[in-house]
């Protein structure tokens, strides 16, 4: 199975994440086209299994899947928050039946995107299981990084916020050790994970020492409603101490820059006008995230295995 | 012709002997086309595009006007992408200019099949309705599996199938020597200078199945 589904970048070897980010290079170009049309996939069905709602990152591999030509699909099964492991699979094997060429999964249960690979014959591409990865939202945040710094090899990373519960950013910190940056995270301490420090990161509650010195400042969003009171004393308290404005940037490098996975609780994680404007590169990351999707659905959908490849060698072609 | 020291490869055409076949072609380019200043060369890389900026630099030396060139990437627009375990790597794709209402000359290294050159009219016209489009081939090795013909031949080149034709400098600046060789069958560029050693170890995304 490996090799043909994209789980997690902690599966990745760096050189599995310079091939995808080289890629989405020639992918951008093709969206400042014109017509913003390949016919890569022509005749291919991609689906988007979406168990948990989510309306930027569909949207971004719907519009990835049409530029190369697939035929896109969303399906997106009554969420009840906790379905059984059988009714999941059942509605995978269902999908399978009607042959896709590619099973984009999102599900708010860490680790269902890897049972569903097991059961199906397709691709599958994780587009966030619970608090364990997000890997494409981490390579979208790699290409902009690359994009904006010309390379991510000795670079310094902060990441802000809610790293306990965040895919986003486990992947990102796979990602970016992978690729020789340093990454530190800054929460408050319930909300840091106690092993994180094991994953090759500094860990730290002082929102100024792991922003000192950085060349990017990733701020996470921090689900309110579920976490004030518990995991921190209120939202303002979170957004006095680990909010970031320009007084606090100042911290980092001077040409530092500034993302955010979106959607930005405004003058939370970020300052009205760090969520506008530059230093902050949100919308270029929303950009990226098409280009990198169209890299990961190149690179994965409707590779046939080599048997069927050479019809002249079997009978297997029907 | 000097045969090439590494496994095997030989040459079959010099950089003096390409650089006049290219003089030879931007001349009947002009033959052909009366107004120099509706050319626009698209190069197939990576082959073609050192070959198009000669072209652009013999075509304004004679005629001083000095077409744009482009660069087209054909990968996306592959017919075998479908049967291949693999994907290709894509390569740059630069278009400095509209292609509508020019002559658009496609400027490539090897013609075999014709398939590439198939893909490249695809992409072409989806970039734009050019009033015509030509070839440029340097090296024309019969075998075509397409209806496709070559306006301009640099060398008519009887191969195997199973051979590798390549120009070599193309990857490296825009003024080093270039050269065309033949590389036997079952043999890559790659092997034939690294005396046989078979790139490293497949990696995730790149070797399946």
């Amino acid at each position: 199975m490996i090799g043909n589904d994209l789980l997690g970048i902690e599966d990745l070897e760096r050189e599995d994440i310079q091939r995808i980010l080289d890629t989405a290079v020639h992918m951008a170009e093709v969206s400042e086209r014109e017509v913003k049309k390949v016919p890569t996939l022509r005749g291919r069905t991609i689906v988007n299994l979406f168990f948990e709602s989510s309306t930027r990152t569909r949207a971004s591999f719907e519009i990835a899947g049409k530029r190369l030509s697939a035929d896109v699909v969303n399906f997106s099964p009554a969420t009840s928050s906790l379905k059984k492991a059988e009714s999941i699979l059942d509605t995978a094997r269902t999908l399978d039946a009607m042959d896709p060429d590619c099973v984009v999964v999102r599900h708010a249960v860490a680790g269902v995107p890897k049972r569903i690979a097991e059961v199906l014959d397709a691709p599958v591409v994780n587009a966030g299981d619970g608090a364990h990865e997000h890997p494409t939202q981490a390579l979208l945040d790699l290409f902009t990084v690359q994009q904006e710094k010309g390379r991510l090899d000795g670079l310094s990373i902060a990441i802000v916020g809610d790293i306990l519960h965040s895919r986003v950013a486990r992947s990102n910190i796979y990602g970016f050790t992978k690729m020789g940056a340093e990454v530190r995270v800054a929460a408050p301490p319930p909300m840091i994970p106690p092993s994180i420090e094991s994953l090759g990161v500094k860990a730290s509650s002082s929102l100024r020492e792991a922003l000192d010195g950085a060349d990017v400042v990733m701020a996470l969003r921090i689900q309110s409603e579920r976490l004030a009171g518990s995991y921190i004393p209120s939202i303002r308290e979170y957004a006095n101490t680990f909010g970031i404005d320009r007084a606090k940037l100042a911290y980092a490098k001077d040409d530092a820059i500034v993302m955010h996975p979106g959607p930005v609780n405004r003058g939370v994680e970020l300052s009205h006008d760090l969520t506008d404007d530059r230093p902050s590169v949100i919308l270029d990351q929303v950009r990226n995230g098409v280009a990198v999707r169209m890299a990961v659905l190149y690179l994965l959908t409707g590779r046939r295995p080599r048997a069927v490849a050479a019809p002249d060698e079997g009978g297997l072609v029907t | 012709m000097p045969e090439n020291d590494a496994g095997g490869a030989r040459t079959i055409f010099t950089d003096t002997g390409i650089r006049r076949a290219l003089m030879r072609i931007a001349h009947e380019i002009l033959e052909r086309n009366e107004d120099p200043t509706n050319l626009y060369l698209v190069a197939i890389p990576n082959g073609g595009v050192p070959l198009a900026r000669q072209l652009a630099a013999n075509l304004r030396e004679i005629a001083s006007s000095e077409p744009e060139v482009g660069v087209l990437d054909t990968t996306l627009y592959r017919d075998d992408l479908a049967t291949r375990s693999e994907r290709p790597a894509l390569r740059e794709t630069v278009m400095p200019a509209e292609v509508d209402d020019r002559i658009v000359v496609l400027v490539d290294d090897v013609v075999k099949t014709g398939r590439t050159i198939r893909a490249a009219m695809d992409a072409l016209m989806d970039f734009g309705r050019p009033r015509a489009v030509q070839l440029v081939g340097l090296v024309d090795r019969g075998h075509r599996e397409l209806p496709i013909k070559i306006d301009f031949v640099g060398k008519n080149l009887p191969t195997s199938p199973g051979e590798h034709v390549r120009l070599l400098g193309a990857t490296g600046g825009a003024d080093g020597p270039l050269e065309i060789v033949v590389l036997p069958e079952g043999q890559s560029l790659e092997s034939a200078r690294q005396g046989g050693s078979e790139a490293k170890a497949r990696t995730m995304l790149g070797g399946a199945a």
